[in-house]
C-alpha cells in the first residue's frame, strides 16, 4: 500500500529526514511520534508528494509518487497538513464536497452527495454544514478538513497532527474516529501525534523519529517503553500500565 | 433570496444603469426625445458612435477588472491584492511604452499583446517574490506588491520621459472613458471572454485559494492552475490599460464585498463579482459625468476616492488578509 524506501530530505547541508524507510500494507493506525523538528511532517509530505524527494523513493499501491499523475494518486492517498485553508470562506459542506474532486472533477453526482453526507455525519458536523469555515472554532475547522479527507475516500490517509486545536473531548473522539476508519472502513491511517498517550491508546503501531531518523518502529508495547521514549525525547519518563492502558508520564 | 433571483436582480440593475449611461453626458440626448420619436441622424450617431461604446466599455472594464482582482486574491491566498497593487497593470503600462517606442505604428491589438507579455512577467516576479520570502499572510504581501508596482511604474516613467511619451503613459495609467468611441474599445470584449473562462475553471481557482497542499492532495495540477490564472489576470490588465487605462480599487473592493457576503466558492461568486464590478465602474463613470457637468471627472479619480473609502472601511471592520 505505502512503501517509503530510504527517503531523504536536505535543507542545506542537514538531512532533516535521513534514509527513512517505512512499509504499510494492512489496515490499521500507525502513529508517528518524536520531538519538534524530528522530520515527521517532512516525511509525511514526501510520501504524499507535497515536497520533492531528494533521495530514496516512495510508492503508493506500487506507483512511484514522483512519476504518477496527481489525479491518480488523489484517489489512492490523501493527506492533511498542519495548517490549512488560507482563503477559506467556504461552507463546511462545500469544503467536504471538494474532497470529492478527484472522483467528480467538480460535477457532484448523487453518489458524491452520499459520501459528503456520510463524512458530515462521521464527524458530527451536520448542524454546521451551512456555516462558513472562518466562522468556526479552530477545532471545528480541523474536523471539517478531516471530513474533506474522509470524503476523498482513499485507502491510505495521512494526518499531520490532527489533534491540534482540539480539546480533550474532541481529541479523543477524533482518535476514536481514526480507529473506526481503520477498523470499519479498512483504511491505512498514518497519524502524527505529539501526545505519546494518544499514540499508545489508539495506535496499532508506533514509529518514533529523532533527528530525521526512524529510531524505533513496532507495536505499542515495544516502542512506548521508558528506554525508547527517553532516547527519543531526551527526557526521563515513567511508563505505567493503568487499567490495561499504557501511559507515559513525565518526571518533575 | 436565492442566487438565481439575486442574479436576475443584479442584471436588471445593470440594465437600468446602462440606459442611464446612454442619456447622461455633454451632447443633447434625452429619454423624452427618444420616446417622442424625435431622433435625427445626428442623435443616432451620438448614440452608436459614442454613448453605447462608452457605456459598454465601462461595464466590460468593471466586470473584468473585478474578476481579475478575485483571481489574483485566490492565487496568492491573500485578500488585499489586485492587478494594480502587485505590478500587473504597471507592467502592462511599461509594455505599452516600450512597444510604442520601438514600433510606434503597430496596431493597438499587437501593442496590447506585448503589454500582456509584460504584465505576465511583472505578475510572475510578484508571485516569485512572495514565494521566495515565504509570505503567505497579512499585509506584507500587498506591501511587497506595492513596492514592486512602484519600481515598475518608475521604470515606465523614465522611459516615457526619454521618449516623450509621458502623456500617453498618463492615459494608460489613469482610467478615463471620455475618449472611448466606436472602434477604440472593442478589445475590452476579450475581458468578458476571460471572465467566462474564469467561471469555467472556477472550482480549480477556489481550490488554489485553499493553498498548494490542499490542491495537490486533491490531484489538482496546482502550478498549471496558477499559470492559467496569471495569464487571465495579465490579459485583463493589458486590455484595460491599452484601451481605457487602469482603474484602481475595483479589483480590491468588489471581490472583498462580494466574498464577505457570499463566501469564496468561485463558481458561486464569479458572476456576482462581475456584475458588481460592472455596476460600480459604470456608476462611478456616471457620477464623474454628472458632478461638474458639462465637465467630466475621470473615472479613475472617482474610483480612487470611493474605492479607498470602501477599502478603509473593510480594513477597519477587521477583515483578515486571509482566512
Ligand atoms: N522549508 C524549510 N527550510 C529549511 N528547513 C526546514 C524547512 N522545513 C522544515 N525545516 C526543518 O526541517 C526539520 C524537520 O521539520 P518538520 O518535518 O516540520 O519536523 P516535525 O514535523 O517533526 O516537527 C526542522 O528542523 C525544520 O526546522
Ligand atoms: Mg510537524
Amino acid at each position: 500500500m505505502i512503501e517509503a524506501a530510504a527517503l531523504t530530505k536536505f535543507y542545506g547541508e542537514t538531512r532533516v529526514v535521513d534514509r527513512a524507510s517505512l512499509t504499510l500494507t494492512t489496515p490499521g493506525v500507525t502513529a508517528i511520534i518524536g520531538p519538534n523538528g524530528a522530520g515527521k511532517s517532512t516525511l509525511l509530505s514526501m510520501i504524499a508528494r507535497l515536497l520533492p524527494i531528494d533521495e530514496g523513493r516512495a510508492f503508493v499501491d506500487g506507483l512511484d509518487v514522483t512519476r504518477t499523475k496527481g489525479a491518480d494518486l488523489a484517489r489512492r492517498i490523501s493527506v492533511l497538513r498542519q495548517e490549512n485553508g488560507l482563503l477559506a470562506r467556504l461552507t463546511v459542506r462545500d469544503l467536504i464536497g471538494f474532497g470529492r474532486f478527484p472522483h467528480s472533477r467538480g460535477r457532484l453526482t448523487a453518489a458524491d452527495h452520499a459520501k459528503i453526507d456520510e463524512a458530515l455525519a462521521f464527524l458530527e458536523l451536520g448542524p454546521l454544514a451551512g456555516r462558513y469555515l472562518d466562522e468556526l472554532s479552530g477545532g471545528q475547522r480541523q474536523r471539517a478538513f478531516v471530513a474533506m479527507v474522509l470524503a476523498q475516500d482513499t485507502r491510505a490517509i495521512l494526518l499531520d497532527e490532527p489533534l491540534n486545536n482540539l480539546d480533550i473531548r474532541h481529541a479523543v473522539s477524533m482518535m476514536r474516529l481514526v480507529r473506526r476508519a481503520a477498523d470499519e472502513l479498512g483504511k491505512v491511517v498514518v497519524v502524527v501525534l505529539h501526545d505519546i498517550n494518544f499514540a499508545s491508546a489508539f495506535a496499532d503501531r508506533v514509529v518514533a523519529m529523532r533527528d530525521g531518523r526512524i529510531v524505533a518502529d513496532g507495536p505499542v508495547e515495544a516502542v512506548v517503553t521508558e528506554a525508547v521514549i527517553e532516547a527519543v525525547f531526551g527526557l526521563p519518563v515513567m511508563v505505567r500500565e493503568i487499567e490495561g492502558q499504557r501511559s507515559c508520564l513525565f518526571r518533575r | 433570496m436565492s442566487d438565481r433571483r439575486l442574479l436576475s436582480l443584479g442584471l436588471l440593475g445593470l440594465a437600468v444603469l446602462f440606459v442611464a449611461g446612454l442619456f447622461v453626458g455633454a451632447g443633447k440626448l434625452s429619454l423624452a426625445q427618444v420616446a417622442g420619436g424625435g431622433i435625427d441622424a445626428e442623435t443616432l450617431r451620438l448614440l452608436f458612435v459614442s454613448r453605447i461604446p462608452r457605456t459598454a466599455a465601462a461595464l466590460l472594464a468593471g466586470a473584468s477588472l473585478a474578476v481579475a482582482g478575485l483571481l489574483m486574491q485566490m492565487l496568492s491566498s491573500n485578500r488585499f491584492v489586485e492587478p494594480s497593487t502587485v505590478g500587473t497593470s504597471e507592467a502592462a503600462g511599461l509594455g505599452m511604452v516600450v512597444v510604442t517606442m520601438l514600433f510606434p505604428g503597430a496596431p493597438v491589438f499587437a501593442k496590447m499583446l506585448v503589454a500582456s507579455g509584460f504584465a505576465l512577467a511583472g505578475t510572475c516576479v510578484f508571485v516569485a517574490l512572495i514565494r521566495r520570502l515565504r509570505l503567505k499572510s497579512g499585509l506584507l504581501v500587498p506591501l511587497v506588491g506595492l513596492i514592486l508596482a512602484g519600481i515598475i511604474q518608475a521604470m515606465a516613467h523614465f522611459l516615457a520621459y526619454r521618449a516623450d511619451l509621458l502623456q500617453s503613459l498618463g492615459a494608460w495609467s489613469s482610467g478615463d472613458f471620455s475618449m472611448v468611441l466606436r472602434g477604440r474599445y472593442e478589445l475590452l470584449w476579450i475581458g468578458l471572454v476571460l471572465c467566462a473562462l474564469a467561471l469555467l475553471a472556477a472550482d480549480r481557482f477556489t481550490l488554489a485559494g485553499l493553498g498548494r497542499d490542499v490542491s495537490v492532495n486533491l490531484g489538482l495540477a496546482y502550478e498549471k492552475v496558477v499559470a492559467l490564472g496569471l495569464v487571465i489576470v495579465s490579459l485583463i490588465a493589458a486590455v484595460t490599460v491599452a484601451t481605457i487605462g487602469t482603474i484602481p480599487f475595483v479589483g480590491l473592493v468588489v471581490p472583498n464585498l462580494v466574498t464577505t457576503a457570499m463566501g469564496d466558492n468561485g463558481r458561486r461568486v464569479i458572476p456576482f463579482v462581475a456584475i458588481a464590478g460592472a455596476g460600480l465602474v459604470l456608476g462611478c463613470d456616471l457620477l464623474g459625468r454628472s458632478l461638474r457637468s458639462p465637465y467630466e471627472i475621470p473615472v479613475g479619480v472617482i474610483m480612487g476616492v470611493a474605492g479607498a473609502a470602501i477599502f478603509l472601511a473593510l480594513i477597519a471592520r477587521g477583515r483578515p488578509a486571509h482566512g
